[in-house]
């Protein structure tokens, strides 16, 4: 009961961050490699609020603050000039900003583990066990945040016009919808997210350091692979799949040193058997 | 007259590679043996020499078959892991260094093209993205695995007793010589053409009768050869060998010299590995402690930079610019050759400036037409036979 | 062997239920040049895919000179002799001309892995001689002088040109041409004309088109397939179906 809890958490920790991979995905067409690393920046905002005595509601402001400009920033500089480029080469690119967005946060804080507490370790009895306030919290906001974010898209005319994007980018901008806007909230929205993340993430583990984000981000993009990429449900399911996954799979003392290994195999597996995930639509290039 | 200065400017694009590896190995030679060559720049050129063949050979499916692989160490993991198990084991049997070295580059390259077999052929039908994140994934599986193992050593890495002496840079360098060998020429052949054909529309090559499967995994399996070739050298001079060396930013370092160098030139990889490597080891050494952070920050800006002046629209002028600039100083440098081809580029510069919908040259259907279909239609038919 | 170059019996293919293409029945004759025309989102360029292999037939069968090619992978296609060029030209945009016209012809070469590695004499040997066909060949098409140009530097109409020469140079018995003339000036037509019918002539070759426009349709095919809805609408003589008031009709609309 306990690993399955924390397993739900970290599952939903990951449907966050696959959400940002899947938006980003079904919406600009590009693998963002450095997600991971705003998952990172945005910890280290928290950090350095919590460090400064700050509110935890003022910390996840101050996260949600860095990673959107950090997303907005590296959409606006990196990959809004490769638009008609290849995608080895955005992807070329993302990698870079991965890479540059972990070696400022080495130059600024250095490489060293720094412990966080974002929340005191409490914990409340339930289902004939405990189950720490973080945990629920966790649950809780990743609930709230995927309904919203749900409604946001199937009902609201600025959500209708990012599907309308991610089907036919071409067709969106005669129909009047203006392309680069909607890119770009797509980028903001999936780093807000990660501000969130970031936070659940820490109340989990309580140490940043500046890869961080490295791990978290390759899993949930594995999540929203398994869920099938550019998916919004399949990007909830894959990461709580995942997040229960890897937790089962630590608890367990055989399997634990191979943990890395049964998540990267269990993608690989997916992408054989069934590319395109489990809720992924068939695309067709066109001749 | 034309034709003979063609082949000269061929032959010095094709054979300037093997001249400036061999140089510089002769070079550390005559160091060597005049005693000069201290033993730790003999370790940087051990280095040089095996990131020259990692960069080459990931050039090979970066730049040539357009497929973006981050699991380049996980094969370099394979070599170093087996290379070293088979050198500790032929050391038992066999007293030349050298031949033993050379037993374990060929298990440790033949290993990492089995692993490269194994990973290529379910995986090569996926496309960009997909393909970079699974080859990242294996990477780190092979990695984990390696850790995992008892008989590998472990978490501790695995102890190499028989570290092989400086003279290393020789085997590295001659290794790195046979590299660009086999896939330079591998990319000026039939099978070359079809793995950039891959590349540039893989629609298309399929439609020619290219068998992309077959392609994708001759590129992958060669590339990852050599990658264990590479690796089986590092191996030979570090110890214990760890698996946590192997982790995909490494892979993502020898992206950085691809690029760098420029995708698809062979002779980029070469010049910015050996560049990369350098800088890389005088950081480490000269710059202490934080300051090694600075890398990953170089080579960040390197991986943005240049994406963004060979695609990014906003480059365009200046990239011109120095285009334009470089074949001023080309031409100034090598007159001759200037004066062949100045004809050339200013005609397809003038094509190039006007975006589409040029008039088809009227001269040259209207000419064709009715004149080869009198006089060449004997010579084609013999064409056409041959080609079916 | 078969009368027709290329035959199709009731082909068709349905996505998902929806009937893209059906009960298409082609029969060419050698060196014919035949048209495949409609309005647009008749199912011309569909046709074209099941014929390379692209899409998979899911009705009926199609014979090359009378061999059974439903089914067959878009490569095995292409060594069987059906070539063909796209609608958006798919160059190999950053190779030189002649290597693009030598990626078609690669086929033919016996000339194995070990031996371009190695260097062994059959490599120069085959080498050389698909260098001697390429040049024929890019002569034929005026394009020899630009054999080392790139082929994304090449003006339009030639790029059109290569495109017909690289699908030549894989030595196909049935060349299919998706709307060559698109983004010709009238005078491009008209040159683009001459090419096709001296191609016709030149290689014997047998061609299936696509086409929209008429003129080069009218001045060029022998027959027609006119296709509506991924359907038959008519088929004859180019003279007889340009005039029959049912296709003025789909093209017009009423």
């Amino acid at each position: 009961m306990d690993t399955l809890i924390l397993g739900l958490c970290y599952g939903g920790i990951y449907a966050l961050i696959a959400l940002g991979y899947t938006m980003v995905y079904g919406i600009a067409k590009m693998l963002n490699f450095a997600h991971g690393d705003i998952i990172m920046a945005g910890a280290y905002a928290i950090f350095v609020v919590l460090s400064a005595q700050g509110h935890v509601i003022l910390a996840l402001l101050a996260a949600i603050v860095v990673c959107t400009a950090l997303g907005l920033l590296s959409e606006r500089l990196a990959y809004r000039p490769l638009r008609s480029a290849s995608p080895l080469a955005v992807l070329i690119t993302a990698i870079g900003v991965s890479y540059l967005l972990q070696s400022l946060a080495q130059i600024f804080f250095d490489s060293q583990k720094r412990p966080v507490t974002v929340l005191p370790p409490e914990s409340v009895p339930m289902f004939g066990t405990t189950v720490s306030v973080a945990s629920l919290w966790t649950l809780a906001l990743c609930t709230v945040i995927m309904v919203v974010l749900t409604l946001f898209i199937k009902k609201t005319r600025v959500g209708c016009a990012m599907l309308a994007v991610s089907e036919d980018r071409g067709a969106a901008q005669l129909m009047g919808i203006n392309v680069n806007f909607i890119i770009a909230l797509t980028f903001a929205i999936g780093s807000a997210l990660a501000a969130f993340a970031s936070l659940f993430y820490l109340m989990q583990t309580s140490v940043v350091e500046p890869t961080l984000g490295a791990m978290p981000g390759i899993k949930a993009f594995t999540a929203a692979v398994i869920g099938g990429i550019g998916s919004i449900p399949g990007a909830m399911v894959g990461g709580i799949l995942l997040g229960v996954i890897e937790t089962f799979s630590s608890s367990s003392p055989a399997l634990s040193p191979y943990t890395t290994a049964i998540e990267f195999g269990l993608l690989i597996v997916i992408l054989l058997v069934r590319p395109v995930g489990l809720f992924g639509k068939k695309r067709r290039e066109k001749v | 007259m034309t034709v003979t200065a063609e082949k000269k400017k061929f032959r010095l694009k094709y054979y300037g590679n093997y001249l400036l590896l061999a140089a510089v190995l002769l070079l550390l030679i005559v160091l060597d043996v005049s005693g000069v060559l201290k033993r730790s720049s003999a370790l940087t050129f051990t280095r040089i020499g095996y990131s020259i063949i990692l960069a080459v050979s990931l050039n090979l499916v970066v730049g040539f078959l357009g497929e973006l692989s981050l699991g380049h160490a996980g094969f370099m993991c394979v070599g170093a892991y087996v290379g070293c198990l088979t050198s500790n084991y032929l050391y038992t049997v066999i007293d030349s260094p050298v031949i033993v070295v050379l037993l374990a580059l060929a298990v440790g390259g033949v290993a990492a093209a089995l692993f490269g077999l194994l990973i290529g052929l379910p995986t090569l039908r996926l496309k960009g993205d997909y393909l970079a994140i699974v080859t990242l994934a294996f990477g780190e599986i092979i990695r984990t695995v390696c850790r995992n193992q008892e008989f590998l050593g472990g978490a501790m890495g695995l102890d190499n007793p028989n570290k092989y002496g400086k003279e290393l840079y020789i085997i590295a360098f001659l290794a790195a010589l046979v590299t660009v060998a086999v896939i330079q020429n591998l990319m000026r052949s039939k099978h070359g053409r079809a793995i950039q054909a891959i590349r540039d529309n893989e629609i298309a090559a399929r439609a020619m009768g290219v068998n992309v499967t077959y392609y994708k995994l001759v590129g992958f399996v060669i590339a990852a050869f050599f990658a264990g070739i590479a690796g089986v050298i590092y191996g030979q001079q570090v110890s214990p060998i760890s698996s946590n060396a192997f982790d995909y930013n490494y892979s993502i370092d020898i992206l950085v010299m691809v690029v760098l160098g420029g995708m698809g030139n062979i002779t980029g990889s070469i010049i910015a590995a050996s560049l990369l490597t350098y800088i890389d080891v005088t950081l480490v050494s000269q710059l202490s402690g934080n300051a090694v952070m600075y890398k990953s920050l170089i080579y960040a800006l390197i991986l943005i930079f240049m994406i963004l002046w060979n695609n990014a629209p906003f480059m365009l002028p200046a990239r011109d610019w120095v285009r334009g600039k470089f074949t001023d100083l080309r031409r100034a440098l090598f007159r001759r050759r200037a004066a062949e081809s100045e004809g050339e580029p200013p005609a397809t510069a003038a094509w190039d400036k006007i975006p589409t919908k040029i008039p088809m040259d009227a001269l040259l259907s209207t000419d064709i037409v009715p004149e080869r279909s009198h006089g060449g239609e004997r010579k084609e038919d013999e064409n056409e036979s041959m080609g079916s | 062997m078969s009368q027709w170059v290329l035959e199709t019996q009731s082909l068709g293919i349905s996505f998902g239920g929806l009937k893209a293409v059906q009960d298409v029945n082609l029969q060419v004759a050698p060196q014919a040049l035949y048209g495949l025309i409609g309005p647009n989102g008749a199912g011309k360029t569909t046709v074209f895919n099941l014929l390379t292999g692209v899409y998979r037939p899911t009705a009926g069968r199609f014979f090359l000179e009378g061999e059974d090619l439903t089914g067959r992978s878009t490569v095995e296609i292409s060594h069987r002799g059906i070539a063909r060029t796209f609608q958006n030209i798919r160059l190999f945009s950053n190779l030189s001309v002649i290597d693009n016209v030598l990626v078609g012809m690669g086929n033919s070469s016996p000339c194995t892995l070990a031996e371009s590695i190695l260097r062994l004499p059959r490599f120069y040997t085959s080498e050389k001689k698909l260098r001697a066909a390429a040049r024929e060949l890019l002569d034929v098409f005026g394009l020899d002088e630009e054999r080392r140009t790139v082929a994304s530097n090449l003006p339009y109409g030639k790029q059109r040109k290569l495109e017909i020469a690289r699908a030549l140079a894989t030595g196909p018995k049935l060349l299919l041409l998706d709307e060559p003339a698109a983004g010709m000036n009238p005078q491009e037509t008209a040159e683009l004309t001459e090419t096709i019918r001296f191609v016709r002539d030149h290689f014997h070759m047998t061609i299936l088109l696509i086409e929209h426009d008429m003129s080069l349709v009218s001045g060029l095919c022998d027959e027609l397939t006119v296709l509506n809805f991924g359907t038959t609408l008519m088929q004859g003589k180019t003279a007889e179906v340009l005039h029959s008031p049912e296709v003025i009709k789909a093209y017009l609309g009423d």
